[in-house]
């Protein structure tokens, strides 16, 4: 049963984890299905933080996939960076994080209820829901304005820029006459970040660089610092754009979760049993979900998706990252030493916890920049949905007018579920059911069924 | 003037028969008259409320052991430091302290959590001056956890800044301060916080709906309305109080904006306790008491302690 399962997932193309083949006791929070990746999500961005006392190094990954000459980044910093700061990661580093902390989608099978252990263990099964607690002419232009270029270098395909700047308008007008398309209504944030003594992280493409490296794809910038500002600066974000974005921030710590402090982190509802259709239809559901989810806070919010000890994961979506995948994305205290034997799978101990965060942002409900603290709460959690398939096998038995009568109840009960997670009417689901021909309700003959006094007085047929 | 008046009635009740026997005698009106007397038993359900409302509504982590280890510590550290005073054990105070703590310190570890109600409480025995205890006890642990252990926090995020919040906790915890003679306090820091805030969006040229955005607060208004307005570790005279609360905001802002510490306000008032002494000294007036304990003479001469005092003594 284990076994056949087990092939179905690996057939779809799921990297099933280490432990989920190994140990059995994965199978209690489920058999991974799908994810709910940032792909969902369009127009969203990602930023991995790594943090440790006041050392931080921030790796961000930009969508833009459009022509490199006319890509600009501005990112107010903390401090300034030097060349060695800075470094040019690898995206796949980003999917595989992404991929670990995502949402999943679990299934399990009901066992034919006319094999009575089958039955009773399935029942158990469904009575104790499966919920598991579980830089020249440049230089002097800039001097002229007012800005001051304190580190200049070329980090992969990236011409880097550390800029100071005494005040706002010579700071605007030395980028928009270098290229940088800054939008008027940004001056008076620009102001405020010069006033806050950030500096500015200022990245355009070095089109020989990126021809030399092949890639078409811009790689993710890491910076690396150490600042007691834990923040992460998303005004300049917000002044062009048309409505909410989304970021996904990963933050990775020694001591537990990331939460944001000048906002409300909220939790992904999780741990419930939705309709069976969901597994063609996963990628419709969890943003409608999440929508639904943020509505409740007022349309915006921080929602914590996923936070868990990095050395394993029930169901995993992905492999936890290696150590060495965590030390290139700045988890500079994870050692290199010793090689550890840990839940029966040989690697080292990562001392690292992930906390993922999806925030829905615009400058009406997020005017501040987001600040964030670490807490000691390593409490494991993650959005983790589940199907309960029936069992579709032939059943000739008494047992099985009962377990159809139940089935149809749970189908009934996942459908209110799923509507009220998702905002969708209940008319609207079973439409959906009925097009995908998934979950359909067992036909009863209600005059040959059990009657509920059958089984009282024993006059059972 | 509105402290004398408080004296007076408390008095009053002080010399009726103690205990919920004085209770038997009286028409329900006057029981209901008496319990609404005292301001406490605001605070308490006021409290208890904003616990429920974090529980169930905003989902904080609140398991029933931390509620009870809390409640259980602080009760239980106030009985045995009033058996060791000989004074009158009373449940209301450490009941503040224990909401006060559910509130605001989360923690995985039940230890710490009965930690937290033993220092707050044993604060009050421990670090006296003049018969009045420095710190606020609920505070005090809080801070002392938070700082030495990985496994203490404060989440100053957890109550968002929703508007309706705000107004909430504006309206009942204006009440309630009234009733403790306390809105003195809560309105002199929230203003000065204002003033701060405000004062910092006009330099940096940012929106006014950050300054709004930070003032909404949900724990910064508990903290104006729940922590700083204790009226037994407050300064004594309302000039005092005022000249304070602006001091504890000051602070407070300096540890958030230029520290860039959250909860700064948390810690503000931990540092600044100390100096109500030397405002008391400096501003004399007469004490706060609750309506059940007698008011003390205002001579520093040696006097046989009264009944009925819960937690204060008189300097000898």
């Amino acid at each position: 049963m284990i076994l056949s399962k087990l092939k179905t997932a690996l057939t779809g193309g799921v990297a099933m984890s280490m432990l989920a083949v190994g140990a059995p006791a994965a199978a209690f929070c489920g058999f991974y299905v799908a994810k709910a990746d940032t792909d969902m999500f369009n127009d969203s961005s990602r930023v991995v933080m790594t943090r440790d006392g006041d050392r931080t190094v921030i790796t961000m990954a930009s969508d833009y996939e459009g022509d490199p000459t006319e890509f600009a980044m501005v990112i107010p910093v903390p401090t300034i960076v030097t060349k060695d700061q800075v470094h040019v990661s690898d995206v796949t580093l980003l999917d595989h994080l992404d991929a670990y902390t995502a949402p999943r989608l679990v299934e399990y099978h009901d066992g034919n209820p006319c094999v009575s252990d089958e039955y009773m263990k399935r029942d158990r099964l469904d009575m104790a829901p499966p919920v598991v607690a579980m830089g020249s002419s440049i230089e002097s232009e800039a001097a002229y304005l007012g800005v001051t270029i304190e580190e200049s270098f070329t980090v992969g395909e990236y011409d880097i820029l550390i800029l100071s700047a005494r005040e706002s308008s010579g700071l605007q007008t030395w980028l928009t006459s270098n290229g940088y398309k800054i939008p008027p209504a940004a001056n008076r944030i620009l102001d405020s970040y010069i006033k806050q003594d950030m500096k500015f992280f200022v990245a355009k493409i070095n089109l020989e660089e990126q021809a030399k490296s092949g890639g078409e794809m811009l790689r993710p910038i890491a910076v690396a610092f150490e600042s007691p500002k834990f923040m992460l600066p998303i005004r300049l974000g917000t002044v062009n754009s048309k409505g909410s974005q989304d970021m996904f921030v990963y933050a990775l710590t020694r001591n537990g979760r990331v939460e944001t402090t000048n906002y409300r982190t909220t939790k992904i509802p999780t741990d419930v049993n939705l309709p069976v259709f969901v597994e063609d239809d996963f990628d419709s559901v969890y943003p409608a979900m999440f929508t639904k989810a943020i509505d409740r806070e007022g349309g915006s919010g921080v929602v914590m998706e996923y936070a868990w000890d990095m050395n394993w994961c029930d169901p995993c979506a992905a492999d936890p990252l290696s150590v060495a995948q965590l030390r290139e994305l700045g988890a500079f205290w994870v050692g290199d030493d010793g090689d550890m034997q840990r839940g029966g799978v040989k690697g080292q101990a990562r001392d690292v916890f992930v906390t993922r965060l999806h925030v829905r942002y615009d400058a009406q409900s997020f005017p501040e920049d987001l600040k964030f603290q670490t807490t000691g709460n390593k409490e494991n959690f993650q959005g983790r949905y589940v199907m309960q398939k029936p069992y579709d096998g032939s059943m000739d038995c008494k047992a099985a007018d009962r377990y159809k009568k139940t089935v149809n109840r749970r189908q009934e009960t996942e459908i209110s579920t799923l509507a009220n997670l998702t905002g969708w009417s209940k008319t609207e689901i079973r439409g959906k059911i009925d097009a995908s021909g998934k979950g359909k309700k067992f036909d009863i003959d209600s005059g040959s069924g059990e009657r509920w006094w059958d089984d009282i007085w024993g006059n059972k047929k | 003037m509105v402290d004398l008046i408080e004296y007076e009635r408390g008095a009053q009740v002080a010399v009726s028969p103690r205990g919920l026997s004085r209770f038997r005698s009286m028409p329900v009106s006057k029981i209901i008259s008496a319990l609404f007397r005292d301001p406490r038993h605001f605070q308490i359900t006021a409290l208890s409320t904003l616990v429920l409302l974090g529980a169930f509504y905003y989902a904080f982590g609140l398991p029933l052991w931390h509620v009870l280890s809390c409640v259980g510590s602080t009760v239980a550290t106030q009985f045995v430091g009033d058996k060791i005073t000989g004074r009158r054990f009373d449940a209301r105070s450490p009941l503040i302290s224990a909401l006060s703590i559910t509130l605001l310190l989360r923690t995985g570890s039940i230890w710490l959590s009965l930690a937290a109600g033993i220092i707050a409480i044993g604060s009050k025995y421990v670090v006296r001056w003049r018969g009045k205890h420095i710190f606020n006890p609920a505070n005090v642990a809080l801070v002392i956890l938070a700082l030495a252990f990985d496994s203490a926090w404060v989440s100053p995020g957890q109550w968002g800044a929703a508007p309706w919040l705000a107004i909430a906790l504006f309206g009942v915890g204006g009440a309630v301060t009234k009733k403790a003679s306390r809105w003195d306090v809560s309105l002199a820091f929230l203003a000065s916080y204002a003033a701060l805030v405000l004062a910092r969006a006009l330099w940096l040229g940012d929106p006014l709906s950050i300054p709004v955005h930070q003032l909404q607060s949900g724990a910064l208004l508990v903290f104006a309305f729940f922590m700083i307005s204790d009226p037994k570790t407050t300064p004594n005279a309302r000039l005092a109080r005022v000249i304070y609360a602006a001091l504890v905001a000051i602070v407070g802002f300096t540890i958030q904006f230029a520290l860039f510490k959250s909860a700064g306000v948390i810690f503000a008032l931990v540092l600044t306790a100390p100096l109500v002494p030397f405002f008391d000294n400096l501003f004399p007036a007469s004490r706060y008491y609750w309506p059940n304990q007698i008011r003390k003479p205002v001579s520093q001469s040696p006097v046989a302690q009264p009944e009925g005092v819960s937690h204060d003594t008189v300097q000898t």
